[in-house]
């Protein structure tokens, strides 16, 4: 075989490989949150569809939404209705292209890691203005608006909590910053970045309590109301996707990555991002959901500044040595 | 004109436009099935209208049809969630009516199943308000602790939401033995969630946040709208008709009536939960002073109260619940009019919900505390 065939073929394994991965993964952390409210709520959750844990339900659920008719509204605009769901999963689909899961195991180590990351994960609003706007319901639109604005306000936020990580290692890669964290993880030196960070994940995943596009109590249910079926679970999967790709990227950059000792790498690796993954879940079940201004004044007057602060004091020690 | 200037002034007309917004009648956040008619622009909440009549099931005029004990039952699906003190505005009306002196020890019965209702309904807007401000969790710790109490009102009555449990002259029968131990662990319960929701809840900084100088109703404009409940107690005005008007035998008991301050939804959701300490307080005290004797006085079989009119009022879980009934000396009300808590409280939604942000007037629709079965009737 030709060298770039065999080289088209390595490629398509390996995105066949994340597609999998990815689907599994949020079939699995949709149970797990299910499971988690259900400890927090003092429920049972998901028992009977494969005892003991109920562990086939969303696999079941998953199926059933496969077989329902799907429904595009008369009012809608076909194309931007249809594409939306798609371009939210490969947005988070894309993002797991830079995360380490262990030494050599990534799908491809890019020099501008970090900032492929910041770009790629700012292609989620994009899907969901289009698919507010594609329903043509004024539920939809208010709730992608909310969202639109939610997501421009913390991306700012995010970004410069990822660069004052970057300013420490000297380096834009994710696998450099996981090796450049051998000695001290960066949470140690980042307290602030990592609390920046994280905050600004939830907003950006849209998670309680800044879940406003979904405020059910307001607005049915945001920009997804008029999707039903298999076009809303992969809205769902995507989400789950994206809170799996945030969180790994939050252990790549504050957590030390895949390092830790006597486990092999990937098994630290799993266990930091499920860590992360469950105190996201905990907040979600716990808290009340703030107000839409009361969301955007947080970020902008008060965790874009910190955020700004991080990364001068950041930079300025790095430079003093 | 530039082409920015030009999407500058268009994107400034969609901002300026008014949306007309449906909630409900088919809406999570309506309580049951109530419209309101919204219109909004932008975040803004330009005006607010309830539009009723989707749960109306011609109470009053099915009452002239029925004789006086009938009715009883059918005031159990007003508001649902306080069966209890619907039939006891209800059979106190006739009592009055009648000229009945009622047995003590029913009387007292009365007070700790009124009270126990007044908990169960609290509890449960507990849950539901703060579901409202995107606060799941509540919501099933709250069920969990109505379960255990819904268990002992069917100890009691022998049903857990429509009872039947009150008669004219008294109730329909006494307290089981069993139900004293059980009564007094339930308390303890409830105490505790109520302490716990307070933490967890009401001192949230979310919460606050949220409910902090929301919605505020002045006293004098809650006057103007006879407004009542706990909605009133919250903007400070001390007026509890257990208090203000004793009915049965509520000026024997030790309790405090709770007022808020500021009148903003914060203030009515502390009032609540202090109003479920206290309902314990008076059943605890209640069960202490249980006199012994009859709980039915003896009545007719057949019901004809002499002709001549009559209103009285108890405090419901959501204020002041009155009942005007009008007998002509047959055995039908000639008329029997319902002044229904959540129907006169809902009429000021327009006026503290104008000019609020759309997810305030979630929290301000919650913060009233309204009940469809009883607002439509």
């Amino acid at each position: 075989m030709s060298k770039p065939l065999l080289e088209l073929l390595i490629a398509g394994i390996k995105f066949a490989l994340v597609l999998g991965f990815v689907s599994v993964n949020a079939l699995f952390l949709i149970w797990l949150e299910r499971k988690v409210s259900a400890r927090i709520q003092n429920r049972m959750g998901p028992i009977y569809v494969g005892r003991p844990q109920g562990w086939l339900q969303t696999a079941a659920d998953a199926l059933k939404l496969l077989t329902k008719e799907d429904i595009i509204p008369a009012g809608a605009d076909r194309l931007t209705f249809v594409v939306a769901p798609a371009v939210l999963f490969t947005s988070a689909v894309l993002l797991f292209v830079v995360i380490p899961f262990g030494p050599g195991l990534i799908v491809r180590d890019l020099k501008l890691g970090v900032a492929y990351a910041a770009a790629v994960s700012g292609l989620a609003v994009i899907s969901l203005v289009m698919a507010g706007w594609g329903s043509n319901n004024k539920y939809s639109l208010v709730g992608a608006l909310r969202s639109a604005s939610q997501m421009i306000s913390y991306e700012v936020s995010l970004i410069l909590a990822m660069l004052s990580v970057v300013i420490l290692a000297g380096s834009l890669s994710t696998v450099e910053i996981v090796e450049a964290q051998s000695r001290i993880w960066f949470i140690a030196l980042q307290p602030l970045g990592f609390l920046i960070y994280f905050i600004a994940l939830l907003a950006e995943l849209n998670r309680a309590p800044f879940d406003l596009p979904e405020a059910e109590s307001e607005l049915v249910a945001g920009y997804n109301t008029e999707y039903s079926g298999m076009r809303w679970a992969i809205f769902f999967l995507a989400e789950y996707a994206n809170l799996f790709a945030g969180s790994a990227l939050a252990v790549t950059l504050f957590l030390g990555g895949w390092q830790g000792p006597w486990l092999p790498p990937v098994v630290w690796f799993f266990l930091k991002t499920f860590l992360v993954i469950v105190v996201a879940m905990w907040l979600r079940w716990t808290l009340p959901r703030v107000r839409p201004d009361q969301l955007t004044s947080l970020g902008w007057k008060l965790l874009l500044p910190a955020a700004l602060v991080n990364l001068g004091v950041t930079g300025f020690l790095v430079l003093a040595g | 004109m530039t082409t920015a200037e030009k999407t500058a002034t268009q994107s400034e007309e969609v901002l300026e436009q008014v949306l007309t917004v449906n909630f409900g009648p088919q809406h999570p956040s309506t309580h049951g099935v109530l419209r309101v008619v919204a219109r909004i622009r932008g975040e803004y909440l330009q005006d607010a209208e309830p539009d009723l009549g989707y749960l109306h099931r011609c109470f009053e005029k099915i009452a002239e049809g029925w004789t006086y004990p009938q009715i009883v039952p059918l005031t159990d699906r007003l508001d649902y969630l306080a069966a209890i003190t619907n039939e006891w505005a209800y059979v106190l009306a006739v009592e009055k009516l009648l000229g009945l002196q009622v047995p003590e020890r029913a009387e007292y019965i009365r007070v700790i199943v009124g009270e126990l209702q007044r908990i169960l309904s609290h509890l449960l807007w507990m849950g539901a308000y703060a579901l409202d401000l995107g606060a799941t969790t509540p919501f099933l710790y709250v069920f969990q602790e109505r379960e255990r109490l819904y268990d002992l009102m069917q100890l009691v009555t022998g049903a857990r939401m429509t009872y039947n449990y009150l008669r004219i002259g008294g109730v329909k029968r006494d307290l089981p033995p069993e139900f004293f131990p059980l009564l007094e662990k339930a308390l303890d319960n409830v105490l505790k969630v109520a302490d716990e929701y307070q933490a967890l809840v009401l001192e949230n900084v979310i919460f606050q946040a949220r409910t902090k100088g929301i919605g505020v109703l002045p006293p004098d404009l809650a006057r103007q709208y006879a407004i009542s409940g706990p909605m009133l107690r919250g903007s400070g005005v001390a007026w509890d008709l257990r208090r203000s008007e004793p009915y049965s035998v509520y000026d024997r008991f030790d309790f405090a009536v709770p007022t808020g301050q500021n009148g903003d939804c914060y203030d009515r959701a502390v009032c609540r939960v202090e109003e479920i300490r206290q309902s314990a307080r008076i059943i605890r005290q209640a069960v202490a002073g249980l006199p012994a004797g009859e709980v039915r006085a003896k009545v007719p079989a057949a019901i004809r109260p002499p002709a001549g009119e009559v209103y009285t009022a108890i405090e419901s879980p959501r204020g002041e619940l009155g009942v005007y009934l009008v007998s002509d000396g047959g055995p039908q009300p000639y008329r029997l009019k319902w002044r229904a808590p959540s129907f006169v409280n809902l009429q000021v939604l327009p006026e503290i919900a104008r000019g609020a942000k759309v997810a305030d007037f979630i929290a301000i629709l919650g913060s009233i505390d309204i009940i469809l079965g009883e607002v439509d009737r």
